[in-house]
């Protein structure tokens, strides 16, 4: 019968209206900023940095060493290595720029960084009036604690700090076991 | 300005020929129903298409020339953004490519993954043309949000697994990024059988319907001959009634292990290309229940040198993308850039034959035509 498949499907979407004030399932949308955070613990939106501690600068995980400057593919990092008063190089970055508007959240920086150090955050309400200034991230805004880490992706952050863990244990094992050798080898002199 | 017609604007072209008089319309660049940024110089006589040349390369973002100057691994999230609508399957055959190229062996449970996700994505995007062909011929909003709702959750799940929606950048060579975990995998299989319930809602909704039937039977019609001489891939050649589906032909991967069939269509019509969509979600969710099913626990990486040298050499890597056969050419000089890089886009190929389906028709059918081609701009224009 001509018509008979219209019915049909107004039936369906007069199930599903009725339906979004009965069962939670066909109720699908959150009010948005008020509905509360439908954010996924693994969702990643733009890097930031890992410090330890209560000092941002001084318990900054990140070596300088510019692993991800090199592999970030839209080459959107910029690192440059701190130095001391005799011009020797230290172990941290003077400048850490991100540049959020060229940055695609691909992750790549966290795969390659041996310190555990850069990590995906999910924030995602960056949007800013002055869209030079407010989209460069400098060391400053991109040092977050390791605190607000465990916050945002407690499992990754659980790993990371089990796998410091590890290496810190390892360094002071080899460290034990040089010291001992040299004990050692100490009294045969 | 010859104003002979009277109604029509002044800055569309009204050109002579064979003693008639002809509009000559473009729709787009910006045009809501054109998926993206293209253009369609429309020849009309009154509403009969007489001719129509197609433009692209708005979106053009010199994604192959870019992929020359950088690392194997770098190019991966740029594959992303070929078909922005089924990243996923994109990073396959670019890892597949690869693997192909430097001789990378795959593990049991990331293959297994991988076809998971790949046959997830076949869901999003047939799901995401279904509705937008849907709402090209009018019915604008519901069956589309319809599509969209049941699209969400399977994003929800790409989220939990690889971090971003769309973006996913999820498989490596040799593997994936990060295992999927228990629970992901019992949220898979809950939406997996869940699934054929809203596609029976859909089949209720939609494939009846008289609307759809007159507006698409019969329109845009490709045959067998046209369509493999054109080198047309994937579901639009299936609906023209040629069997080739990459899976079961090249059988890459783990396919030859799963139990599914190929739709194919009768007529090559636009219904026959919206209804072989609708089929072959069925068959994605037959895969997708055989795969959860036999998924193995152990390692999910292969051992890949940091640095990636392939010895010098060519490979072609193809997949059966949703949208047709998707396939990569490296050439490899011994570097650690590819010294050529191709994408063999199934959208642009499929593309090309818009003209001669599209003759003849009225100026409202080019739109569901185009819709039932199933293109991003993305991957044309690359």
């Amino acid at each position: 019968m001509n018509g008979q498949g219209i019915l049909k499907g107004m039936l369906v979407t007069a199930k599903n209206f009725f339906g979004s004030y009965v069962s939670r399932e066909r109720l699908t949308t959150v009010s948005y900023p008020e509905g509360g955070n439908t954010i996924k613990e693994q969702s990643r939106n733009i890097p930031f940095l890992v410090f330890d501690g209560e000092d941002p600068v001084a318990g900054m995980r990140c070596t300088a060493c510019q692993k991800c400057e090199k592999a970030c593919p839209p080459q959107c990092i910029f690192i440059e290595k701190d130095k001391d008063e005799r011009g020797k190089a230290l172990q941290r970055p003077k400048v850490f720029d991100i540049d959020a508007s060229v940055c695609m959240g691909c992750q790549i920086c966290v795969e390659v960084c041996p310190f555990e150090s850069i990590w995906m955050d999910s924030n995602f309400e960056l949007s800013t009036f002055n869209r030079f200034e407010g989209l460069q991230f400098n060391r400053e805004k991109l040092l977050k604690s390791n605190t607000y880490f465990h916050k945002i992706h407690p499992q990754q952050a659980q790993a990371s700090d089990d796998r410091l863990a590890e290496k810190e244990r390892k360094r002071l094992e080899r460290e034990a076991a040089r010291r001992a050798e040299k004990s050692a080898s100490e009294p045969q002199v | 300005m010859n104003t002979s017609t009277g109604y029509a604007p002044r800055n569309y072209k009204i050109v002579k020929h064979k003693d008639k008089t002809l509009l000559e319309v473009a729709m787009g660049p910006h045009h809501p129903s054109t998926h993206g940024v293209f253009r369609m110089d429309v020849k009309l006589d009154g509403e009969t298409i007489i001719d129509l040349i197609p433009y692209f390369g708005y979106l053009h973002r010199n994604h192959e020339k870019l992929a020359e100057d950088m690392t194997y691994f770098s190019t991966m999230p740029y594959t992303d953004r070929l078909d922005y609508l089924c990243s996923m399957t994109n990073n396959w055959a670019y890892a597949l490519t690869v693997e192909k190229l430097a001789n990378i062996s795959v593990p049991e449970r990331a293959e297994y993954i991988r076809v998971i996700i790949g046959e997830l994505t076949r869901l999003v995007n047939h799901m995401l043309l279904v509705g937008f062909y849907i709402n090209d011929l009018g019915a604008i909003g519901t069956p589309l949000l319809y599509a969209l709702r049941e699209r969400e959750k399977i994003l929800d799940l790409f989220e939990w697994a690889s971090g971003a929606r769309m973006m996913c950048n999820y498989l490596r060579f040799g593997g994936i990024r990060e295992d999927v975990s228990d629970e992901w995998l019992a949220s898979c299989n809950k939406l997996v059988d869940a699934f054929p319930y809203f596609l029976d809602e859909y089949d209720q909704l939609l494939t009846g319907n008289e609307i759809v039937i007159s507006r698409s039977q019969g329109v845009g019609v490709l045959s067998k001959e046209l369509a493999i001489n054109a080198g047309i891939t994937g579901p639009m050649l299936r609906a023209s009634g040629v069997n080739y589906d990459l899976r079961k032909t090249d059988s890459y991967s783990i396919y030859d292990r799963f139990n599914f069939r190929v739709p194919l269509g009768q007529f090559g019509d636009c219904y026959d290309r919206f209804m072989l969509r609708l089929l072959e979600m069925r068959e994605s969710i037959t895969i997708l229940k055989q795969a959860l099913r036999d998924i193995p626990k152990g390692e999910i990486q292969s051992k890949v040198p940091p640095v990636l040298k392939p010895k010098p050499g060519e490979a072609y890597g193809r997949i059966e993308s949703p949208k047709g056969e998707l396939g990569f050419y490296l050439v490899s000089d011994g570097s650690v850039n590819p010294y050529r890089y191709r994408v063999r886009p199934p959208s642009l190929i499929n593309l090309t034959l818009l003209r001669d389906l599209c003759i003849g028709h009225k100026l409202a059918d080019t739109i569901i035509i185009f819709g039932s081609i199933d293109i991003v701009l993305g991957e044309v224009d690359r």
